[in-house]
């Protein structure tokens, strides 16, 4: 069931978008449907997995780099507090700038290729995932801590054997909302101004009114970020496995 | 159920601890003004009281846990002139396992906190004590409220401390559990010089060698209890039993 239920799910929602396209009878140039969309896929499948490599690098470039860097902040702040104090406000402001206003300065300044990209989905992901590290870091249980100190813990090591362990379901969140927010980044970095990528290969199909062609590249953008998420949701439930939710007690 | 617990006698030399001139101020509130208790050497020293009084402020103050803070002082001092910290362990009403490690590494987590080997031989040691010999590789949730808490006096145990401070360790076990968790502390405690903070007067009296009732605010300590005999005391033992009666009305004195 565990396996059939994501197949049900989708094949429903392949019938959903079948019905629309039937009774509202709408040109194919405005919706086509769910076959007309498979046949552009068949039809140059190389195409689609040559921007879906692109566009898959940056999301996992932006990914890995935005963690490290969300991470690392995090874990400065948790141990500095004077850089707490200053980094802090620091970065709430800096999410008062729409990220997608960034990307035509990204561009500008690091370029047409992956780079621009990977540094928005960094920045898309970068605040998420500092942000609730940080919190989970700051939200240790003061039970454990008052007993790491009557038992001569450093600082440094409550840090590593308490506070980040206990902080990493938190990081986990952070992380799954990351994952599902990466592709915004890239997608958007790519309408702005690319040589390849989905978000290329849609804006170009657009101009060309091939609606199939852009509907493949959503579906195809779709499935990417979906395995995607699950690789992530699976690892992060397996570092946490003690989490008492997920040994499934009822 | 039926384990027989080894006393595991302190490494070092056992000690008293006297906590002398300990004042509190938390806002406008005096919650200490001048407190003084002491605890015999190798004893059990019981400290009840009404919720809010402090008892577990005073452990704090033992243990260093509110030291430097405004408006907290107070001497801790021992009976062998050293200081106290690094020869104390504590253990809590809640167990305070760390869900992410399994039984045997919670024990050791002292020694994983200083960055020292951890001695695993030892651990299974007290873990066989405890009676927790099948569950070493366990994980804490998948433990009962009683195997969490013994594996959490293994670990207070494996640090091996001559002074060992408890806050209400055994509330929120069922009757049953309660009663061999104290026979099992008081057996393993043998030698060291115990705090035990509790709610209960029963448990005071199988426990306590010396039993202080802690009232009032700003809060006083009174004059012990005395109890001459060897702990754990049975349930049925008349002198609890006699005793008990004084106790609830000393305590029923202190909550007015």
């Amino acid at each position: 069931m565990r396996l059939a239920r994501p197949l049900i799910i989708f094949m429903g929602l392949v019938l959903v978008w079948q019905m629309i396209v039937t009774i509202s009878a709408a040109p194919p140039y405005i919706l086509p449907g769910p076959l007309a969309v498979a046949k552009a896929w068949v039809h140059a499948p190389g195409l689609f997995l040559h921007h879906a490599a692109i566009t898959g690098a940056e999301i996992i470039l932006g990914l890995g780099l935005g963690f490290v860097l969300g991470a690392g902040s995090a874990l400065i702040m948790a141990y500095f507090r004077p850089a707490e104090r200053w980094l802090l406000p620091v970065l709430v402001i800096s999410q008062a700038i729409p990220v997608f206003a960034l990307a035509p300065i990204l561009v500008l300044w690091l370029g047409y290729g992956m780079a621009s990209k990977v540094a928005m989905a960094t920045l898309i992901i970068f605040f998420p995932v500092t942000a609730a590290f940080h919190d989970g870091l700051k939200r240790t249980e003061p039970g454990w801590v008052d007993l790491a100190i009557t038992m001569n813990a450093s600082r440094w090591a409550i840090l590593r054997h308490l506070r980040i362990p206990a902080a990493l379901p938190v990081l986990g969140s952070g992380l799954r909302v990351a994952t599902a927010v990466a592709p915004i980044g890239a997608i958007v970095g790519e309408w702005v101004g690319s040589s390849g990528g989905l978000g290329y290969l849609m804006l170009h199909a657009n101009a060309r009114v091939q609606v199939d062609v852009m509907f493949a590249a959503l579906f195809t953008l779709c499935v990417m970020a979906l395995v995607l998420y699950f690789i992530v949701d699976k690892g992060v439930r397996h570092v946490v496995s003690w989490q008492p939710e997920s040994l499934n007690f009822n | 159920m039926n384990q027989t617990t080894h006393s595991t006698a302190p490494g070092s030399s056992p000690i008293g601890v006297h906590l002398s001139n300990a004042h509190v101020r938390w806002g406008a509130e005096v919650l200490f003004d001048g407190l003084n208790i002491t605890l015999a050497t190798g004893q059990w020293t019981c400290l009840l009281g009404p919720s809010g009084v402090g008892k577990s402020m005073l452990l704090r103050l033992i243990l260093g846990l509110s030291a430097a803070k405004p408006g907290i002082s107070g001497v801790v001092e021992c009976s062998d002139g050293a200081a106290l910290p690094g020869r104390v362990s504590y253990m809590a009403q809640r167990d305070l396992l760390m869900p992410w490690l399994s039984v045997i590494q919670n024990v050791c987590i002292g020694s994983r906190f200083r960055g020292e080997q951890q001695n695993f031989e030892a651990a299974h040691a007290h873990l066989k004590a405890v009676g927790l010999s099948d569950s070493v590789d366990a994980m804490p949730a998948t433990l009962s409220g009683g195997m969490r808490q013994r594996a959490a006096l293994a670990r207070t145990l494996m640090e091996d401390h001559p002074v060992v401070l408890m806050d209400e360790p055994f509330s929120a076990l069922d009757a049953i559990t309660r009663v061999r968790l104290q026979d099992m502390a008081a057996e393993a405690l043998k030698g060291r010089t115990v705090l035990l903070v509790t709610h209960d007067p029963l448990e005071a009296l199988r426990l306590g060698h010396s039993i202080h009732v802690m009232s009032g605010r700003p809060a006083r300590v009174d004059e012990p209890l005395v109890l001459s005999s060897d702990v754990p005391r049975h349930v049925d033992d008349g002198e609890i039993l006699a005793l008990q009666g004084e106790l609830l009305h000393r305590l029923a004195e202190a909550v007015e």
